[in-house]
């Protein structure tokens, strides 16, 4: 275990150098002179000159690069281009926002795919496993920003029990937090259930069809018990994947629904630099993202080999 | 029906049935892959005719009759300047259809070749050529492409560009995958002991049998790619205006959708539809040319 563990935190960390380097060189590679395009036309020499000692632009590219990374890694991502505030604390205030959205969209997701899968699966070819079926493809094909619209129209503006957008927090206010969570979560969260049911539904599915479930039945256990003591316990593997796999399509989703529900997140803010052209912000933003998303995949792969112990020696 | 007891002689020269008809036959079995491709005809159609069908001028500005509802002579409604929401809708799937060809066009044109050499070479070249894919895959593919657009600027072309470059490492890691099974096959190795150069084995004899995984992604990347484009566009990156998109139909509505629902509901209904024929396609695809490979939801879960 301590091997694998050795070789997938090495493997992130040397994904992560990858990252911060594309991260990087996005800077450099916009054209002409970023921080006047940042400043476009707001320009003032006087500001232009700070921003640009800062950043650091004048000096050669790997140097810049080894500073700007020395830097990144004590937590000093430079200064906002629009409003010189630290990067790193403009990160870090959205970053719970973000955090709370994507676990309540999982959660969410498991909730639905779980049962849906498992009924699908036991009722295999009969109408229950047709509207199932149906659902998910719709679920997989919707795009997350229409379905985000949708309920908008549907709950907050036509039947009025939820609010349209905007976030709580948990501390001000419990009821109404929860109340700003639930559209966004949905939206992400089904759109993510439907890609799980599908993945539930094959493992539990393949797993039904094995001889120990057979002899299960031959010892005249009930349909339940044969589901919760002999088919999901072998149909786990893949359905930790799948859910593991999905966490990046959340973490993409979250950047559009964050914006179409006004969740002062991440990915809210990753857009709002890039419309700013603040480029700095965009950089920690993305950065934040990205190790979540590493992270979260690191995470994945050692409940993976908890679960499953062959995956280690492969 | 009176049929004539057959000897054994008689049914031996069985016609062989070949192995395109074999898989066009398992396509056409499947009734959702017969409606995907029914429909992305159609849709194929709807986008070259577009000017000739749509019924009214993509910006004719009707200001009296702004935000009227679906009816007769606006079946999709009007929005907020009095256009013709249903020849917006129409005009707009070519440039989605458009960018979704492009870009996963690119993506092959990159990933493809990436993947072959990665793959037939393995090693040193193998290694880096993966480890920079792998690089591209850390990144939440929309969030990739944004930055890219943030980068290069919104814009259509730029979308393309954005769309395709995040796809490159899916098609790269699939066919590297496939071209490690083949190479290893005993005709390839035959190929080799005959004294054939590397670009004739690699195109002749590794290239057709990777095909088929290759094409399944092909499809069902298309789906993605156009979702992607109508979530840039959405954000407002991708398509600029007067010209339509499905996505920044819906972002327009937005702001009027109490009064016209219809500006973001039919759009959506465009995208929905379209993604949805061409996972159809896909998933038939894939079952008719390869059935242990993956299926579309787990590749969106990797690339959308």
């Amino acid at each position: 275990m301590s091997q694998f563990l050795t070789k997938r935190i090495l493997q992130m960390l040397v994904a992560l150098l990858g990252v911060s380097i594309v991260v990087f060189a996005l800077i450099h590679l916009v054209p002409g002179d970023p921080v006047r395009v940042a400043l476009g036309t707001r320009f003032d020499q006087d500001l232009y000159d700070m921003l640009r000692e800062r950043s650091g632009l004048d000096r050669p590219f790997i140097e810049q690069y080894f500073a700007w990374l020395g830097n990144a890694l004590t937590g000093d991502l430079g200064l906002s281009f629009r409003n010189s505030q630290p990067v790193t604390s403009l990160v870090l205030e959205r970053l719970p926002a973000t955090i709370t959205l994507a676990f309540a969209a999982l959660f969410v997701a498991i909730v639905v795919a779980l049962p849906a899968g498992i009924i699908s699966a036991v009722r295999s070819g009969k109408p229950l496993d047709y509207a199932v079926s149906a659902a998910s493809q719709v679920g997989i094909s919707m795009p997350d920003f229409w379905a985000g619209v949708m309920y908008i129209l549907l709950f907050a503006l036509t039947l009025r029990w939820l609010p349209s957008s905007g976030y709580v927090s948990f501390l001000e206010s419990p009821i109404e937090w929860l109340r700003h969570l639930v559209l966004p979560a949905i939206t992400i969260g089904l759109i993510s259930g439907s890609v799980i049911t599908r993945f539930v539904r094959s493992a539990v599915l393949e797993a039904l069809n094995q001889d120990y479930v057979r002899t299960a039945r031959a010892k005249g256990l009930s349909e339940w018990r044969i589901i919760r003591r002999h088919v999901l316990p072998n149909a786990w593997i893949p359905i930790v994947t799948v859910v593991g796999l999905q966490l990046g399509f959340l973490m993409g989703g979250l950047v559009v629904v964050e914006v179409i529900f006004a969740w002062p997140g991440l990915g809210r803010l990753a857009l709002t630099a890039v419309k700013d052209r603040d480029f700095t912000l965009l950089q920690g933003a993305v950065l934040y993202i990205a190790f979540m998303f590493l992270t979260i995949n690191l995470i994945v792969d050692l409940i993976y080999v908890r679960l499953d112990p062959r995956v280690r020696v492969s | 029906m009176t049929v004539a007891p057959s000897t054994p002689m008689e049914r031996l020269p069985e016609k062989p049935v070949s192995r395109s008809r074999e898989i066009w036959q398992t396509l056409i079995a499947n009734r959702l892959a017969v409606a995907g491709l029914v429909v992305l005809a159609l849709l194929v159609l709807m986008a070259v005719l577009a000017e000739v069908i749509a019924p009214f001028g993509i910006n004719d500005i009707d200001i009296p009759n702004r935000l009227t509802g679906p009816s007769m002579s606006h079946w999709f409604g009007t929005d907020d300047l009095g256009r013709d929401v249903l020849s917006r809708v129409i005009i707009a799937s070519r440039v989605s259809l458009q960018v979704g060809f492009i870009a996963v066009g690119f993506a092959l044109a990159f990933g493809v070749p990436i993947g072959l050499v990665a793959g037939y070479y393995r090693g040193k070249t193998d290694s880096i050529l993966m480890r920079l894919m792998d690089i591209l895959f850390s990144f939440p593919a929309i969030l990739l492409a944004i930055a890219i657009l943030a980068v290069l600027g919104p814009g259509i072309r730029n979308a393309m560009v954005a769309i395709g470059l995040v796809y490159t490492p899916i098609f790269a890691r699939i066919t590297r995958g496939s071209v490690i099974v083949v190479s290893e096959e005993v005709y390839i190795r035959a190929a080799r002991s005959l004294g054939a150069r590397d670009g004739r084995i690699i195109f002749r004899h590794i290239l057709p049998n990777v095909l088929a995984p290759i094409i399944v992604q092909t499809t069902l990347s298309l789906a993605f790619a156009i979702l992607s484009e109508a979530a840039l566009s959405f954000l407002g990156l991708g398509v600029q205006p007067p010209n339509p998109a499905w996505g920044r139909m819906l972002a327009e509505g937005r702001n009027f959708f109490q009064q016209a629902p219809w500006m973001g509901i039919f759009p959506g209904v465009a995208i929905l539809v379209t993604v949805m024929s061409f996972n159809f396609v896909g998933d038939g695809l894939r079952d008719a040319l390869d059935p242990k490979q993956k299926s579309v939801i787990e590749s969106r879960g990797q690339s959308v």
